[in-house]
């Protein structure tokens, strides 16, 4: 199990994007309403300017030149 | 020997390397074939001749036996055809021993402001529904075979690389239900277009700068020395995936596609915003914790995928604004 007392689930935080969770995680926003994602790890939005919110969709990068693109992975 | 049942056929040649490659996996003399070293690498047919000799290593072609995957003769000219598209590259992506992979990856995090040289831009903003199923249909070449050629670095990889690259591996392939693996949700999206969802079907309406992109992944994949560049172009795909998604499920959402292909880009939109961080953090930071070394091949697998993948740009973007379709013939 990854959420064990001697294995906790681990977070990682950061300045500039989201705050990582192991999975499967719920999710209670203001409002009540539960959100679940079972993927193994779990991005969760921080600047709120993500789409998908409570899930990150990359929206807090930064804006300006071009600078290539592949397609989904 | 072993013919393989569900191979797709082997496509038409494209100049003389091809027309040898295609000898030899027929079973015939290949003639005088051009040295690789000779031939220009971005073209149609070094690109045709080296996507027709990695294919042996995926699904080969209906009526080619199996076992000339570990054909000497083959494997030499694949060596040669190789060695002749990675120089190309090696000059044209130099990459020196200032190279840092975190600024090569934060380099790709910037999103345009003006995407007038982006494709995911074009489609979003201005593509007809049948520049989105021409599009569907060339990159298929690429999305059928998705994250395959990166299984083959797991062995290659220690400790948190491996263990990371894994997990985003599993994800890809669908999480342990075959109708999630993306290669098939890719499958569906292509149906919902009305495209003929076989593997490899488009092998001959595809050009060399959608041949390319392939080859690149094949060529870091298949070479351990290389596993540094597969994991950059894992990075470099991963990081660049979710705002290129967006934009992509925008512009199918607009021409009316149906719901599998709009899922498949939606999809990704999530998914690859979490891959991204795991391959940042424990696929590039973990290989660089215990081969160190290898940073300049991270930054060269990032940038290369970087210039394939402006060339194939240019050459849809350019085809579409003239007019005229990116496609070799019709689909």
């Amino acid at each position: 199990m990854v959420n064990s007392p001697e294995r906790p689930r681990r977070a990682r935080v950061q300045r500039d994007g989201p705050l990582l969770v192991e999975g499967p995680v719920e999710v209670v926003g203001e409002d009540g309403e539960v959100t679940v994602s079972d993927r193994f790890m779990v991005a969760l939005c921080t600047c709120r300017r993500s789409r998908t919110f409570p899930w990150c969709d990359t929206s807090h990068r930064r804006r300006e030149r071009h600078s290539g693109e592949g397609g989904p992975a | 020997m072993n013919h393989p049942a569900s191979a797709p056929p082997l496509p038409r040649p494209r100049g003389p390397l091809s027309t040898a490659v295609l000898a030899l996996l027929q079973g015939s003399a290949p003639g005088d074939a051009p040295a690789p070293a000779d031939c220009a690498p971005y073209d149609e047919d070094l690109q045709l001749a080296l996507y027709m000799l990695y294919e042996l290593h995926y699904r080969g072609f209906e009526g080619v036996p199996e076992e000339l995957e570990w054909d000497a003769r083959l494997l030499g000219l694949r060596d040669a055809i190789e060695q002749r598209f990675l120089d190309t590259l090696r000059e044209d992506v130099p990459v020196d021993g200032t190279a840092d992979a975190w600024k090569a990856l934060d380099e790709l995090q910037v999103e345009p402001v003006d995407g007038s040289g982006s494709v995911s831009h074009y489609l979003r903003d201005e593509a007809r529904l049948d520049q989105l199923r021409e599009y569907a249909a060339l990159r298929s070449l690429y999305h059928l075979k998705e994250a395959d050629p990166h299984a083959w670095v797991i062995p290659r990889l220690r400790g948190r690389a491996k263990a990371a690259m894994v997990a985003v591996e599993f994800d890809e392939f669908g999480a342990g239900r075959a109708e999630d693996i993306h290669a098939q949700l890719y499958a569906d999206l292509m149906a919902d277009l009305g495209l003929d969802t076989g593997y490899g079907h488009y092998l001959d309406s595809a050009p060399a700068e959608v041949l390319a992109t392939v080859n690149l992944m094949s060529l870091f994949g298949l070479r351990r020395a290389l596993r540094a560049a597969l994991v950059g172009h894992f990075a470099f795909v991963e990081v660049t995936s979710s705002p290129a998604s967006r934009r992509i499920a925008g512009a199918l959402e607009r021409a009316g596609a149906g719901p599998a292909a709009v899922r498949f880009y939606t999809e990704h939109v999530e998914a690859d915003a979490v891959h991204e961080q795991v391959v940042r953090h424990d696929v590039v930071g973990g290989l660089l914790e215990s081969e160190p070394h290898l940073e300049q091949d991270v930054v060269f697998g990032i940038r290369a995928t970087g210039h394939l993948e402006d060339r194939l740009g240019a050459r849809l973007l350019g085809a579409w604004r003239a007019g005229e379709s990116a496609a070799l013939g019709a689909l």
